[in-house]
């Protein structure tokens, strides 16, 4: 027989053994967000109805420019390079609105993240509005928390499949509509309805509609808080746009703690008890599945749900409002220096309250004056800044424009009766929809005289040119100087075009080139 | 791997990696980042197999799908050529003159013209067809053996003094060196510049317009204004393919140069020839 206890056991282990494997990737742990009611929770759906309702309508806006313009009141006509929003029409050569558009929304996200913290990421980003929707549909199907989670540990029943399947199903009808919505920006909105419908629509529109009909579905539905916690830089990046005095959602540990679910008994044995009761309200109705009395963390979006739940416990117990509250971080430290005695013990509730329940004076609450510091005012003045300015160039900008380009190669041709000629390419910008007729002329260059290819009229100083609704008329210029007037191998003079209806006219400072010993 | 670093205030096990006090957590990555990391490595490889990947010694695998870049090529200049086939069916049946009268037709000739230009011709008449000593300038309104744009077609077609081709346009003046003495050269040359430059010596030009009247005025005509039947140029314009000025006129004279342009149909085709003639006639000198 063995006998056991002569075997040695050495003290050893597999490197790779289960016990100290970390476990090379997480499963999600599923969140299952329970419905809030309260005033937070009504400002999102407002805003939920109002962003979804701009992005689903705007397309189908009519907005009349004439018969050499679409009617639709945002279009961005790429076939035609052309951008069109209500009364502005932009040509691809004044982008910089749209850059500017772009450095308003960045220092405006500056401004609204030092004020009110990721105010952006709670309410107004289509990640937040989208899940938000998603989840009205699964609540309505499903159920709220407790049914969802009750459905998900249950086995696989008829009734499971059919409330999944019409939850996905309605999800993906969701999703199609959003791709479909936004087809519709870059093309006439009930013509293209049509045409995606009866299977005539061009390639690139289902495949729009099929890829973003994919992301809406697998980022609103399945990845959800996901797509904030793991592939969005902003959470990253709002930790240096945040300062003390910044508002965020806050759980006021200095009137919450020590949390009990007792505190009766507790009050009774003679313990401290704050005003949380440890129900756990913030945490079931969190979309991002944390626990907001951890502290500020990467994941919070700050959709303020957690205060409605809180607000709804804190009325029912007769306690007031604000247990979890929009605070700064500068209100929050000095309320805890109050709660703590200086850093010196726990929180302590009698710190913070007097004998009859009341907050002792000298705790710090918010007021709207705290939102205007210098970094709000610098970050407005920015912004207003360029706003003016685009809405200056906007009011001032030219809808009749000029470009001319010398010929290089050659640069002057010497003809048979020794003057000199020059060769440009002229280019008449009509950027209104309709027609105009143009005129051509030269200013300058003594005895100088132009004729345009493909017009047929005696050389002159002065043409008259039709140009065409909305675009660009291409014109081949030769300018001839007889050889006695030449003064110099560089002469400059103007192209000046003019729009007698409109009174509108640009010009061009050319340059006309001559052999070096021809002055 | 056998010393376990934890990370005091998480509670996580670090990697191991540390720089200037910043260790790495080992946190386990989410199972959608895994999962998504696994499908690019298994499209890497579907990849490699459906198009050329993998290098062999003297090629490279062809891929199940039978993709080619030469292919691509081969095909996207095949549609190419289908988008011009209307243009190119409408210059072929129409003259040279409808097509420089019709604004479609013209712009597609002038592009394609300008191609062929840069190709065959700016060898001898540069690249901005401005030319140089010997070689015909383009751009201006002085032309040889016509500005119409049949007859620059006509000059492409066959050439000038390309005696391959039959109809060819020929002349050739006549070396005077033999025929003139040196002075009444002098005085001819001088004659001539006068007729378009500054009067430099007044004594020369009486008997140089006699030796003109007698020698050259059959081809330049009496009036020196030339003749295009016979390519003889204008001498009272201020342009000059061999060079102005009486010694360059002189040289002319004595040893003329008579330059030779090949004729092109045959090397090009008629089409291309048309789109020759309407691109030229467009460089601004056009009649």
């Amino acid at each position: 027989m063995l006998d056991q206890a002569q075997v040695e056991r050495l003290d050893a282990e597999a490197v790779n053994s289960a016990k100290t494997r970390p476990p090379l990737y997480a499963a999600r742990k599923k969140i299952f967000p329970k419905r809030a009611s309260g005033l937070f929770r009504q400002f999102k759906w407002l805003v939920m109805a109002i962003t979804l309702g701009i992005y689903y309508l705007t397309p189908w806006l009519r907005w009349d420019r004439g018969p050499f313009a679409p009617d639709q009141a945002v279009l961005i006509d790429l076939a035609n390079r052309r951008f069109y929003f209500f009364f502005i029409e932009i040509w691809p050569q004044e982008f910089y609105y749209v850059a500017g558009l772009l450095m308003m929304a960045g220092v405006g996200l500056f401004l609204i993240t030092s004020t009110v913290g990721r105010a952006w990421c709670g309410y107004a980003c289509p990640q937040t509005v989208w899940v938000d929707l998603f989840l009205v549909v699964e609540r309505a199907v499903e159920g709220d928390r407790n049914a969802r989670i009750k459905l998900e540990a249950a086995p696989w029943s008829a009734r499971k499949l059919v409330l999944r399947a019409s939850k996905h199903a309605i999800w993906l009808i969701i999703a199609v509509a959003t791709g479909g919505a936004w087809i519709f920006y870059f093309a006439d909105a009930p013509k293209l309805l049509g045409e995606v419908v009866t299977g005539t629509a061009a390639p690139v529109a289902y495949v729009t509609i099929a890829v973003l009909t994919g992301t809406t579905y697998v980022f609103g539905g399945l990845m959800r808080e996901q797509v904030c916690t793991y592939m969005c830089p902003w959470p990253r990046i709002q930790a240096a746009m945040l300062d003390e005095n910044s508002l965020t959602v806050t759980y006021n540990d200095w009137r919450g703690e020590p949390r009990s679910r007792h505190a009766k008994r507790a009050l009774a044995a003679g313990l401290p008890a704050g005003d949380c009761v440890d129900c756990n309200a913030c945490v079931a109705v969190c979309p991002m599945g944390i626990d907001i009395r951890d502290g500020q963390q990467l994941e919070c979006i700050t959709c303020a749900l957690c205060i409605d739940a809180c607000d709804g416990v804190m009325d029912k117990l007769g306690r007031e409002r604000g247990l979890i509250s929009y605070a700064t971080l500068a209100d929050y430290n000095a309320n805890m220096t109050v709660a703590t005695a200086g850093g010196t013990s726990q929180v302590n509730p009698s710190l913070v309250r007097t004998t009859s329940g009341a907050f002792v004076d000298g705790l710090a609450h918010f007021h709207l004056g705290k939102i205007f510091r210098l970094r709000t005012y610098i970050y407005l003045v920015a912004w207003s800044a360029i706003g003016l300015v685009l809405v200056y160039s906007l009011l001032t900008r030219e809808r009749l424009e000029l470009n001319v380009l010398h010929d290089r190669n050659p640069q002057f041709v010497t003809l048979s009766d020794g003057s000199i000629r020059n060769g440009y390419t002229v280019k008449l910008l009509n950027m209104i929809p309709a027609p105009r007729t143009i005129e051509v002329m030269l200013q300058g260059l003594d005895g100088g005289e132009m004729s345009i290819v493909g017009v047929d009229q005696a050389p002159s100083r002065s043409f008259s040119v039709a140009v065409e609704p909305d675009r660009l008329k291409v014109l081949k210029v030769f300018v001839r100087q007889p050889a006695d007037r030449i003064r110099e191998p560089a002469q400059s003079f103007e192209f000046r075009i003019e729009d007698k209806a409109s009174s509108e006219s640009a010009e061009y400072i050319a340059s006309f080139n001559a052999r070096e010993n021809d002055k | 791997m056998s010393s376990e670093h934890v990370d005091e205030i998480s509670g996580v096990t670090t990697t191991g990696h540390e720089w200037d006090g910043i260790k790495e957590l080992n946190n386990p990555l989410p199972r959608w980042w895994v999962i998504t990391f696994y499908i690019t490595i298994a499209w890497a490889v579907a990849y490699t197999i459906a198009y050329p990947a993998w290098p062999m010694l003297s090629s490279a695998t062809k891929g199940v799908l039978g993709f080619s870049s030469r292919n691509d090529v081969k095909n996207e200049m095949a549609a190419a050529e289908a988008t011009k086939v209307k243009y190119v069916a409408a210059i072929q049946s129409k003259t040279v003159s409808e097509i420089a009268a019709d604004d479609a037709l013209r712009e597609f000739a002038v592009a394609a013209g300008g191609a062929a230009f840069k190709v065959n011709c700016v060898q001898c008449h540069g690249s901005g067809a401005q030319g140089s000593t010997d070689f015909p300038n383009l751009n201006d309104d002085d032309w040889l053996w016509g500005g119409k744009v049949e007859q620059i077609q006509q000059t492409i077609t066959h050439g000038i003094r390309f005696a391959p081709d039959a109809d060819t346009r020929q002349s050739e003046m006549p070396a005077f060196a033999d025929v003139l003495k040196p002075e009444q050269i002098a005085e001819v040359s001088a004659f001539v510049a006068s007729l378009s430059g500054p009067l430099r010596n007044q004594t020369l030009i009486e008997p140089g317009a006699k030796v003109f009247a007698d020698n050259c005025a059959a081809c330049h005509g009496d009036n020196a204004k030339g003749n295009r039947d016979l390519g003889a140029p204008d001498l009272t314009d201020a342009i000059w393919l061999h060079g102005s000025g009486e010694a360059a006129i002189a040289s002319q004279v004595r040893m003329p140069r008579n330059g030779v342009m090949p004729a092109w149909v045959g090397r090009l085709g008629e089409t291309t020839v048309k789109e020759l003639a309407v691109y030229v006639h467009s460089l601004g000198g056009g009649e």
